[in-house]
């Protein structure tokens, strides 16, 4: 009886220390698991959501142009002009869509809005491209320089890197077509802010001829280094004139 | 531990309380995706896309 006693007397605090462990462990696992569930959710967030919303961002961008209607079938084909185009202003204030860019071989991708600014909240999470400000305007002699998402938000420069010398870049404005054509493609490190130069690669030459960069992140998903495209004016032409002939270029 | 406490200081049937949980989850859900993690991705460095100095702020920086 004695020895029964005793063993429930120090039985009953350990059974209660123990209670204690239980519940502080089962707490923590509890925190890990909803921390678990919210990291899936960001994933998801992330990969999919950024998307879904950065196309009806886009929708409403695009349906703001009183510019850009849906391209018709019926639109001859015109020479382009290989003068000096019209100059262009750049806008003061970030936000508005200075032009459109098509890229034939990204076939079945829509045209990507580009807007003035490389603000991420407001620019390139919106799905659009962003012109870097204090870059060339599209046809001037300089440097027209877009950033873009690469993954997710819309991923407007998914494809990027199937970007051939070569290919086309066709850029429309309200009144006027620039047709881009890629002349090579370069990964950098991200502070190597040269190449959205005026002459890429040689920020205190002056430029002799207009020229285009995109940039993108690089490898996919990551941060550590850009994906570069360069291109050099090929001609332009006014839109009323018709369409570039690059345009139906395809992939 | 929580849950199980969450669980039992529900009112109700069963079923009342996996309705409130589940209503509970969606409004969390939603404040996840249209706040917090918009909030958190503007910190993470693997969304950006442009070249960038911070000593001259050209291309700026934003």
């Amino acid at each position: 009886m004695i020895g029964s006693t005793g063993r429930e007397q120090t039985a009953a605090p350990r059974r209660g220390v123990n209670d204690v462990a239980l519940g502080i462990v089962g707490v923590v696992g509890e925190i890990l698991i909803t921390l678990g569930v919210l990291l899936a959710l960001f994933v998801v967030w992330q990969l999919w959501w950024t998307d879904v919303q950065a196309g009806r961002e886009q929708e409403q961008i695009v349906a703001q142009l009183d510019w850009a209607g849906p391209p018709s079938q019926d639109q001859t084909v015109a020479e382009l002009r290989t003068g000096t185009p019209p100059a262009l202003e750049e806008p003061t204030t970030d936000g508005g869509t200075i032009a459109l860019l098509t890229v034939p071989r990204w076939d079945g991708q829509d045209s990507v809005t580009v807007r003035q600014g490389v603000d991420r909240p407001t620019i390139l999470d919106t799905g659009s491209g962003g012109h870097y400000p204090g870059t060339a305007m599209p046809g001037a002699v300089g440097n027209f320089a877009v950033a873009g998402h690469r993954t997710t938000y819309g991923k407007p420069f998914n494809r990027i890197a199937e970007l051939e010398p070569g290919d086309a870049i066709v850029v429309r404005t309200p009144e006027i077509w620039f047709v881009y054509r890629v002349t090579e493609h370069r990964i950098v490190l991200p502070q190597q802010v040269e190449v959205v130069a005026a002459v890429p690669g040689d920020p205190a030459a002056l430029p002799d001829r207009a020229r285009i960069t995109l940039t993108a992140c690089h490898p996919m998903f990551s941060a550590r280094e850009r994906y570069i495209v360069h291109g050099e004016l090929e001609g332009w032409l006014p839109v009323a004139d018709g369409v570039p002939a690059a345009l139906t270029e395809g992939a | 531990m929580m849950y199980g406490a969450l669980w039992r200081a529900l009112p109700g049937a069963a079923w009342a309380k996996i309705l409130v949980l589940t209503i509970l989850a969606a409004v969390l859900v939603v404040i996840a995706f249209g706040w917090l993690f918009p909030l958190v991705a503007g910190h993470m460095p693997f969304n950006e896309q442009t070249v960038e100095q911070a000593s001259t702020g050209l291309p700026r920086r934003t």
